[in-house]
């Protein structure tokens, strides 16, 4: 049997309060499912499970605010799931292998370094990705024309061929759903209950069907039109703000930190933008932080010390690059959640799934593995006009890579002078595990890689 | 489309993307951007929306003069 406890979505959090149970005891659960929202000071977080098996007794009912390691509910595992060592207790139970918890604390006494993510996450963000794919992808001119035969709308439809291409059999499933929404029976009875329209819903089940995560999105969207209170959006500020406070406080305290920059010429990178981007519908575009998030990604594999997590005096580098990604929430605070494998995944994969996480950290719902599971932080303050940003280091992270604003400047080569779009990129780096040489090298190995654009 | 049309329109593909936003707090030929605290991602949500909604192909030259309210009005209520 294994315990859900109440995950660390972050260095900073140190307690979360369950807003809704998305499962009963009994229900069988599945790797991925999401089966809580929990409210940070920061946003609230859809909490996936890792485990196959069902779920036992909730102990925390919604509502209630408790500590991070605290057990929310029982998990009956199947007996082949089970895994990693019986001997887990006091703090260093929520860092157990059955539990969500991913970003280990540094604090005094917890001396254990987490266990390696979990393999299921995979799992987990390859449906999230899922998800995030562009619809009304049709490459077949015969697709495309069956369904404007059977009548199916494609523009709202993600396909099951690759990239999210609509197929033929997308087309037939789609026509034959128009009689009754494929669905999982959990999802149906979840509707039943609640009183939702099957067919109103969009599934990101397999093959479109509508599963129970489809059904609680839509419980918990909060009716339009109605405006926030204003002093909940206060109070909330407030709670942000003091979280990063606390968390940069923390980092500036304890991480020596070390600053560098460089200029970047951008103009190859640009002009293949606007190539790239010519052909291209305002869906699929590119922006420049697409390549910077493929660079950053990329130059890690030379210069590894900068991707991984200083833990209990020991720096562990990670083999993955999940890539934080500050998206400022206007409304005050900063939230820094990951985009995973960054280093794996195409360019216009990155541009989709950062378009994704930007309009749902902007909505409030994010997952837990995004908050818990960044190694490498990047931010991007071009936008707001600054020339470069010397960031703090997101502990237990262990270096941060900053963009300015691209402006076009005077720039001396062979004895020639020229006019450039260039950016200033800057690396704030922890001395306990690099310095300034490796972090040169880490932030030549970005230039390197924006000179050549195609290939990122 | 005329002018109220496209100012709706503007509102209704903000509202997901900015939520706190309120057009009308943003002057006529105010960059909407920068009044609304838009980072470059919101912008291209902005765009698609607007592209998705009108079926016009908005490339990025045109950029520009989607930029200011004013801009975008006579983007939208003009023949393309």
């Amino acid at each position: 049997m294994g315990d859900f406890t109440m995950p660390s979505l972050g260095a900073d959090m140190l307690a979360g309060k369950v807003t809704q149970w998305l499962v009963k005891p009994g229900d069988r659960v599945h790797r991925g499912d999401i089966v809580a929202v929990v409210q940070t000071d920061k946003s609230d977080i859809e909490v996936e499970i890792f485990e196959d098996g069902t779920m036992g007794e909730i102990l925390v009912p919604a509502g209630d605010r408790v500590s991070v390691g605290t057990v929310l509910a029982h998990v009956n595992g199947e007996a082949s799931e089970f895994r990693g060592p019986v001997e887990i207790s006091g703090e260093t139970a929520a860092l157990g292998p059955s539990s969500l918890t991913a970003v280990p604390q540094f604090e005094p006494g917890a001396t254990s370094i987490a266990p390696s993510p979990p393999q299921p996450r995979l799992e987990a963000v390859a449906t999230s990705v899922r998800a995030s794919l562009h619809p009304g992808l049709v490459e077949s001119p015969l697709v495309r024309s069956l369904a404007e035969r059977l009548g199916v709308e494609v523009s709202t439809m993600v396909g099951s061929g690759v990239g999210g291409v609509i197929t033929r059999r997308d087309v037939e499933h789609a026509s034959n759903a128009r009689v009754r929404p494929s669905s999982s029976p959990l999802a149906r009875r979840m509707a039943t209950e609640l009183g939702i329209e099957l067919s109103s819903l969009i599934g990101t089940g397999p093959h479109g069907a509508i599963i129970e995560r489809d059904v609680g999105r839509e419980q918990r969207e909060p009716p339009p039109e109605t405006p926030p209170i204003e002093s909940d959006i206060r109070e909330r500020r407030l709670a942000m703000q003091r979280a990063v406070g606390a968390l940069m406080a923390r980092s500036k305290r304890e991480v020596p930190h070390y600053y560098l920059t460089a200029t970047i010429d951008l103009s190859r990178a640009t002009s293949w933008l606007d190539e790239a981007n010519r052909s291209r519908p305002p869906a699929t575009r590119l922006l420049m932080a697409a390549l910077y998030f493929r660079a950053t990604a990329l130059a890690v594999k030379h210069v590894p010390e900068m991707n991984g997590l200083y833990v209990g005096e020991t720096f562990t580098a990670s083999e993955r690059v999940h890539l934080g990604v500050a998206i400022s929430q206007r409304t005050g605070g900063l939230i820094a959640p990951a985009i995973h494998d960054v280093d794996q995944i195409s360019l216009e994969e990155v541009m989709v799934r950062t378009r994704d996480l930007v309009r749902r950290a902007r909505n409030g719902v994010l997952r837990a593995s995004e908050m818990s599971d960044p190694t490498l932080t990047v931010t991007n303050l071009g936008d707001l006009g600054v020339d470069s940003v010397f960031g703090v280091i997101y502990p237990p992270q262990v270096a941060l890579v900053g963009f300015g604003r691209v402006r076009e400047q005077p720039w001396a080569k062979d004895g020639l002078l020229t006019v450039r779009p260039c950016v200033i990129a800057s690396l704030s780096g922890d001395h306990r595990v690099s310095d300034g040489m490796r972090g040169a090298r880490f932030l030549s190995e970005i230039d390197r890689l924006l000179q050549e654009p195609e290939s990122l | 489309m005329n002018p109220d049309q496209a100012r709706e329109l503007m509102r209704k593909v903000l509202r997901p993307i900015a939520p706190e936003a309120d057009l009308n707090n943003v002057l006529a030929n105010e960059r909407i951007q920068e009044a609304l605290d838009l980072d470059s991602v919101d912008f291209l949500e902005f765009v698609t929306g607007l592209s998705a909604a009108t079926g016009l192909e908005m490339p990025e030259r045109d950029y520009a003069q989607l930029s200011t309210v004013e801009g975008c009005i006579d983007y939208l209520t003009s023949p393309h």
